[in-house]
C-alpha cells in the first residue's frame, strides 16, 4: 500500500492508530486520582509532541542518515514561525497559506545555510551550522527588528491587514473558519479526554511528515544518504557526487524544521527570537539521539518523551514535594525535598542532562534500541528453543531500526 | 593509440619530484602491469589518472579526452574505476546495497533525488547487483553487514562494486597486498576469469611478480618516477636494466 511493503503499511497503521489515539493515551489517569498530574493529554502538549516530533524526524533525515550533525536547526524552526505569523498578519488566519510559506521559505534558507556550511565535514560543520545559526539569532532579535519585532517578538494584531479575510472571519488561526483552539471536551469514567482541532490538524501533518520520511528511508536516495555516512571516498571513485546528496537531505530536514516552527505559530500565533537560540538546536540533537538516531520511529519517541516529562517536571514544585514526602520526619523531609526540587520545576534541564547521559552511555541506540532489547528478552523467555529464528518470528525491530 | 595516454607528466611534492616526464599509453583491451621498487611513484601515477592528484605539467587523457581537472566521480563517469591497496566499501550497509549504489550511479549518474522511489521496487538493479555478486562468487553473502567481511572477500566486493559499472578501464592498487599465497591465487583467478568473460582494460600496480606474471600482457617498469622500458613480460624477465632497477633488489 502507497509504495510500501508490507511490513512497512503494518508500522505506518500502528503509528497511525497511535497518534490518532493519542488523547487517550497520554490521559491514563482519572481526574481525581493522585497521580492526575501525570496525565499529558492536554491539546497544547499533544501538538507540541507530534511538532517537536516532525522537527527531529526531519533532523534524523540529516543526522541520522547522513551523519552531518548540524547545530543550528533552530534557525529554521524560527523562519518558519516568522514566515507563519507574517501570512497571519498579511493574507489571513487560515493555517494553510502560512505553513506553505513557511516551509518554502525554511527551504531558501537552509539551501543557503547547508550550501555553505556543507562544504566541510565533521566538526567543523557542527561550528558552521551552529554559527549561522546563532547569527540568525542574533539578526532577527535586533537587526532586523521591522520584520522580526525583535525583543516582543511577532504577534497577530486586530489592525493587521489580512486581506484575504472578511470582517467576519475567526479571529484565531482556523482550518477555514475552523478554530485551531476549539475542543471537544469527552467526560467519562471520571476521565476528560480533550479532543483539540490545532491537535489533529498537527496529528495529520505528522503523519504525513512520517510517511514521507519512511519513503526516503527505503529510497534510492536513502540509500545513498546511508553510503554518504559510511563512506565518502567510494561514492566519489563510484561516480556519485555526494554533496548534492547532503545539501537535499540539509534542505529537507530545514523544511521539516519550517514545517514545525509553522505548526507551532499556528497552536500560538506568536513568533520570538529565542526560538531560534542555540538551546534550541541542542534539544533536538538530543530528541534525536535519546529516541534513536537513524531510526524512523526513534525521533518521534524522543520528541514525545521530553516533551512529555518537560512538562510533568516543571509542574513539580516544592509544595508538591513537600506534599509527596510528608511521611518523613522534618529535617529529613526538607533534605530530600531540598536534593529533588533540583532535579524539578526549574531544575528539569538537569534531570533532563542526567537522562541524556543515562541514555548515551547504556543505550548507544537510544530507546529505539531499549525497545529492541526488551522484545528479543520477552522472546527469549516465552519461547526458549529456536524462539530467536527470524524467519518464524518477524522482529518488529528492524523495519524501526534500518 | 590507447585507450588511456599520459603524455609528459610531471609531480613534484616540495623538493621530491615524484613523477618526471611520463609517458603511457594503455591499449584497449590489455591487462598492463605498472612495477617498480617502493616510492617509484606508482601509487601518485594512478593518484593522477584518477583525478586525486593534478599533475604540474602533462596531459592525461582518456578516450581523446582530457581528464585533468575533472573530479574523481567525473572520471569515475567516464569509465575508470578504482580499486584501493586497502579495500574501500560501505562498511555499514549490507553486501546487496553496496553493490547496488554503483548500479544506481551506474543508471542515474553523479546524482539523482529519487527520494519517493523505492529500492526494493528496483528489481532490474537488484538482479544486475545479484548476479554481479554470482560471478565473484558471494552470492550467498549478499545480506551480510560488509564490515564483518573477511579480508579477502572485502577485496572481492570493491571488485563487484567496480565491476557492476562495466568500467572501461579498471584501475587496481596493489590488488593483493597483505594476501595469504591461496588468497592471492583466488584473486588472479578472479581477475583472469574477468578478462575472460568482457572487453575490459585493467591497469595494475603490483608488488608480487607471481601476480604480475600470471595476468599481465604488458609491463611498464617504473623507477625514480621515470618508466624505464615497457615491454611484454618475457622481454622484462630478461631485461638487464629491468633486473639492475628493480628485479635484482625483490625475489621474484
Ligand atoms: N602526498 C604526498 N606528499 C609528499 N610526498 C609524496 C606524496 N605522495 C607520495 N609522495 C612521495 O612520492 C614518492 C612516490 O610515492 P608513491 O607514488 O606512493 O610510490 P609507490 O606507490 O611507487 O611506492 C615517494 O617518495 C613518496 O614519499
Ligand atoms: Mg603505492
Amino acid at each position: 500500500m502507497l509504495g510500501l511493503n508490507k511490513r512497512d503499511t503494518k508500522f505506518l497503521i500502528i503509528v497511525i492508530l497511535l497518534t490518532l489515539f493519542t488523547p487517550f493515551l497520554m490521559q491514563p489517569f482519572s481526574e481525581n486520582s493522585a497521580l492526575a498530574q501525570f496525565n499529558g493529554g492536554y491539546p497544547d502538549l499533544m501538538a507540541k509532541v507530534a511538532i517537536f516530533g516532525i522537527f527531529a524526524m526531519g533532523f534524523n533525515i540529516l543526522f541520522g542518515l547522513t551523519g552531518y550533525l548540524s547545530f543550528g536547526h533552530a534557525a529554521f524552526l524560527g523562519v518558519g514561525s516568522y514566515a507563519a505569523v507574517w501570512m497571519f498578519k498579511l493574507l489571513t488566519l487560515n493555517v494553510f497559506p502560512a505553513i506553505i510559506l513557511a516551509v518554502i521559505l525554511s527551504a531558501v534558507f537552509s539551501l543557503l545555510i547547508g550550501y555553505i556550511s556543507l562544504r566541510r565535514s565533521g566538526i567543523y560543520f557542527s561550528i558552521l551550522t551552529l554559527a549561522m545559526a546563532e547569527m540568525s539569532y542574533r539578526l532577527a532579535y535586533s537587526v532586523l527588528t521591522p520584520l522580526t519585532n525583535g525583543e516582543t517578538g511577532l504577534q497577530v494584531r486586530p489592525n493587521d491587514p489580512r486581506i484575504l479575510d472578511s470582517a467576519t472571519s475567526a479571529n484565531y488561526p482556523n482550518l477555514f473558519g475552523l478554530e485551531l483552539s476549539s475542543s471537544y471536551k469527552w467526560d467519562v469514567l471520571n476521565h476528560v479526554f480533550t479532543f483539540n482541532v490545532g491537535y489533529y490538524f498537527c496529528a495529520v501533518i505528522a503523519i504525513i511528515a512520517f510517511y514521507i520520511s519512511m519513503r526516503i528511508f527505503r529510497s534510492p536516495f536513502g540509500l545513498m544518504l546511508r553510503a554518504v555516512k559510511t563512506n565518502q571516498q567510494r561514492m566519489n571513485y563510484t561516480g556519485l557526487n555526494p554533496r548534492p546528496y547532503t545539501l537535499a537531505a540539509f534542505v529537507i530536514s530545514g523544511m521539516y524544521a519550517g514545517l514545525a516552527g509553522g505548526l507551532l505559530a499556528a497552536m500560538d500565533p506568536l513568533a520570538g527570537a529565542e526560538r531560534m537560540q542555540w538551546t534550541a538546536s541542542g534539544e533536538v540533537v538530543i530528541m534525536t539521539i535519546l529516541g534513536g538516531a537513524g531510526t524512523l520511529l526513534g525521533p518521534v519517541l524522543g520528541a514525545g518523551s521530553i516533551k512529555y516529562l518537560e512538562n510533568i517536571f516543571s509542574k513539580i514544585n516544592e509544595n508538591v514535594l513537600h506534599d509527596w514526602f510528608s511521611f518523613l520526619p522534618t529535617g529529613l523531609q526538607d533534605a530530600v525535598v531540598w536534593v529533588l526540587s533540583r532535579f524539578t520545576g526549574e531544575g528539569w534541564a538537569l534531570t533532563l542532562g542526567l537522562l541524556f547521559m543515562l541514555v548515551v552511555t547504556f543505550l548507544p541506540g537510544g530507546l529505539v534500541e531499549g525497545g529492541q532489547r526488551l522484545v528479543r528478552l520477552f522472546r527469549r523467555r516465552g519461547k526458549p528453543d529456536g524462539g530467536d529464528d527470524p524467519q518464524h518470528h518477524p522482529d518488529p525491530a528492524p523495519h524501526v531500526a534500518e | 593509440m590507447g585507450i588511456l595516454e599520459v603524455k609528459n607528466v610531471n609531480k613534484r611534492f616540495g623538493g621530491l619530484q615524484a613523477l618526471k616526464d611520463v609517458n603511457l599509453s594503455i591499449m584497449e583491451n590489455t591487462v598492463h602491469a605498472i612495477i617498480g621498487p617502493n616510492g617509484a611513484g606508482k601509487s601518485t601515477l594512478l593518484n593522477v589518472l584518477v583525478g586525486k592528484l593534478i599533475p604540474d605539467t602533462g596531459s592525461v587523457s582518456f578516450q581523446g579526452k582530457s581528464v585533468l581537472g575533472c573530479k574523481p566521480y567525473e572520471i569515475n563517469q567516464m569509465g575508470i574505476s578504482r580499486v584501493f591497496q586497502t579495500p574501500e566499501i560501505y562498511g555499514d550497509l549490507s553486501v546487496l546495497e553496496n553493490v547496488l549504489i554503483p548500479c544506481f550511479a551506474h543508471r542515474d549518474g553523479a546524482f539523482r533525488l529519487h527520494a519517493l522511489e523505492t529500492v526494493e521496487h528496483e528489481t532490474g538493479m537488484i538482479e544486475m547487483a545479484e548476479k554481479m555478486l554470482l560471478d565473484v562468487n558471494m552470492q550467498d553473502k549478499k545480506d551480510m553487514h560488509a564490515a564483518s567481511l573477511s579480508r579477502g572477500d572485502k577485496r572481492r566486493l570493491e571488485m563487484a562494486m567496480c565491476l557492476v559499472q562495466e568500467p572501461k578501464l579498471l584501475l587496481l592498487d596493489e590488488p593483493t597486498a597483505g594476501m595469504a599465497r591461496a588468497d592471492t591465487n583466488n584473486t588472479i583467478d578472479l581477475l583472469k576469469e574477468i578478462k575472460a568473460k568482457r572487453d575490459i582494460t585493467m591497469a595494475i600496480i603490483e608488488h608480487d611478480m607471481h601476480v604480475v606474471f600470471s595476468l599481465a600482457e604488458r609491463i611498464t617498469v617504473l623507477a625514480q618516477g621515470t618508466p624505464l622500458v615497457e615491454d611484454t613480460p618475457e622481454n622484462i624477465k630478461g631485461n638487464p636494466k629491468v633486473r639492475e632497477a628493480y628485479l635484482g633488489t625483490a625475489e621474484v
